[in-house]
């Protein structure tokens, strides 16, 4: 049995797997299934200040070894979170990282002002949803901005404060110095790609929201080089993510330079997958006599 | 046990028209937890998404599902590929089901095409006080007319041309009923303008009407928020989730 154990930002996981904002709620729905205690934590339902119906359906599509989702960050707003969800988490044994989005910047500011003074371990700053027409991706894709919204939520948490990046730019490095100079402790990659599929039959967009964000094995490729990049050009710890399915892809992503891996779409294809990729990151673990998972980060040795 | 994920044995598979198949299922678990109106989500090999289904029968004594499925696409095909002895993988039972009251006297079934197979469970449960109509294009769509009529309950079958029984819509000859008799509650599933139109007759006639909607959907348990439906709870608009809030529904909450 290896020691799965990680440390982000000095906060101590038993294991790096943690369930990716969006398909995992707030974890209810998949208590029924494996105790939550099993992770090593939870990224929970992307929160903003309000709360927010989300967008018209179909908002899910199936692609190419992957999905398409355009959900537009429906939640119930940051005080029932705070009130009704976050108590409940608390008692489950596992890092609770608190994922927010606003569509301004003063908005993602009251939000981590509100958890200022909750037990959530981590908070989770979205700039990169791609399916909300203000912020998230607005944020996300330009230094200045992303740097901007890092450096006003910054002042008011001293939470470890990750920043989730997207994909969708030209140089996901520069977006992550970026947030790095601005005060982030981590940086979580990679968010969904833009994507969209079209009925030929009727000529419509699959998706209401006509575009949506890509998720699933599809991207793993993708994933691994940005983190890869990414990794070599901060000097702070990087949550990956992106596709991941199986424990010898967690590893491939720890290699990579990921403390921490999240576990998204696959969750969708089975609902036991979070478990499961513990279970076979400790085997393989264990079949190459490595004793520390810890000992892998970043060790990807390029030609 | 609300529900669980596993991989069960299919005891039976039959076509029983084009590009329909029967699957009988022994998951003696999930048999004992089912309800008339919930689903089962099935993962097809390949895909990242599974595949919502609607059960057709349950066999608590026997300790089997049956689902009736339509091949849609590449995924339902992919399902289609499973025979007799193989093992399906099934995360069930799902969702909200219909609500069966056991003082209503007298209940109407309503199913369009592919929708007809959750009503099923609902003609076993109410027998003789059911009449069940089913509406299919032709002929060759027509499905489970003899397991409706084995239930005991009336059944009323329509073809939009005319090739099988009568020639026209099922809110035709449900019009008819609702003109005459005193109606408990109607239960329907099928495309929206039917379940619109059979919602419309119900308001004015103000006969208690659930119907199961349909929409596509990633975590089948209410956690990713895929399955958006427009509804209305103590008059405010709320999006409700097809997979967990229903996919039944009564016809007075959704929003067209």
């Amino acid at each position: 049995m290896a020691d799965l154990s990680v440390n982000v930002c000095g906060v101590d996981f038993k294991n790096p797997i943690i369930p990716a904002s969006g398909v995992f709620g707030y974890g209810r729905e998949y208590e029924e299934l494996f105790p939550l205690s099993a992770l090593g934590g939870i990224a929970t339902k992307g929160t903003t200040l309000h709360k927010r119906t989300g967008n018209l359906a179909p908002r899910i599509a199936e692609t190419p070894s992957g999905m398409l989702n355009s959900v537009g960050l429906q939640n119930p707003g940051i005080d029932h979170f705070i009130e009704s969800e976050l108590p409940y988490l608390m008692t489950k044994n596992l890092v609770v990282l608190a994922n927010i989005a606003g569509s301004t910047v003063e908005e993602c500011i009251q939000v981590a002002e509100k958890l200022e003074s909750t037990d959530a371990h981590m908070i989770e700053l979205n700039i990169s949803c791609p399916n909300v027409k203000q912020g998230g991706a607005a944020f996300g894709t330009s230094c200045e901005m992303a740097a901007e919204v890092t450096r006003q939520v910054r002042k008011v948490t001293t939470k470890p404060l990750v920043v989730k990046l997207s994909p969708n730019v030209t140089s996901i490095t520069d977006i992550a110095k970026a947030v790095e100079d601005a005060g982030a402790d981590a940086v979580s990659l990679i968010n969904t790609l833009l994507g969209m599929r079209i009925d030929i039959n009727t000529g419509r967009p699959v998706l209401r929201n006509n575009v949506g964000g890509m998720s699933g094995p599809a991207v793993f490729p993708i994933a691994v080089r940005m983190v890869w990049q990414v990794a070599n050009a901060v000097n702070i710890p990087v949550i990956g993510m992106g596709g991941v399915s199986s424990g010898r892809d967690a590893i491939e992503l720890m290699m990579a330079g990921a403390s921490a891996v999240q576990v998204g779409a696959a969750i969708f294809t089975d609902p036991f997958a979070p478990v499961r990729i513990i279970d076979e990151m400790n085997d393989f673990l264990d079949s190459k006599g490595i004793s520390s998972v810890k000992d892998i980060i970043g060790t990807v040795q390029p030609w | 046990m609300k529900y669980t994920q596993g991989k069960y044995i299919i005891s039976r598979k039959t076509a029983i028209a084009r590009d329909i198949y029967s699957f009988t299922i022994a998951c003696p678990e999930v048999a004992e937890a089912a309800q008339p109106g919930q689903f089962v989500h099935i993962r097809a090999n390949g895909f990242t998404l599974r595949r919502p289904i609607s059960i057709c029968g349950i066999d608590k004594a026997k300790g089997t599902l049956r689902i009736v499925f339509e091949i849609r696409g590449e995924g339902t095909a992919e399902i289609a590929k499973l025979n007799e002895g193989d093992l399906i993988d099934m995360l069930a039972p799902l969702g909200h089901g219909f609500t069966v009251n056991p003082e209503f006297k007298r209940v109407v079934l309503i199913g369009g095409g592919i929708g007809t197979p959750p009503m099923l469970p609902l003609a076993q449960s109410y027998g003789d006080k059911a009449t069940a109509i089913c509406g299919f294009r032709n002929a060759s769509a027509v499905i489970l007319q003899e397991d409706f009529r084995n239930s005991g309950a009336e059944t009323i079958l329509c073809t939009d041309d005319g090739s099988m029984g009568i020639h026209g819509f099922v809110t035709q000859p449900f019009t008819e009923i609702a003109g005459k008799e005193n109606i408990d509650a109607v239960y329907a599933c099928g495309p929206m303008p039917m379940l619109r139109g059979i919602a419309e007759i119900c308001r004015e006639k103000g006969i208690y009407c659930e119907i199961s909607l349909e929409e596509r959907m990633a975590c089948g348990i209410g956690a990713c928020l895929g399955c958006a439906c427009k509804t209305k709870r103590n008059d405010e608009e709320y999006f409700a989730h097809v997979c967990k809030d229903g996919p039944v529904f009564n016809a007075e909450e959704v929003l067209w």
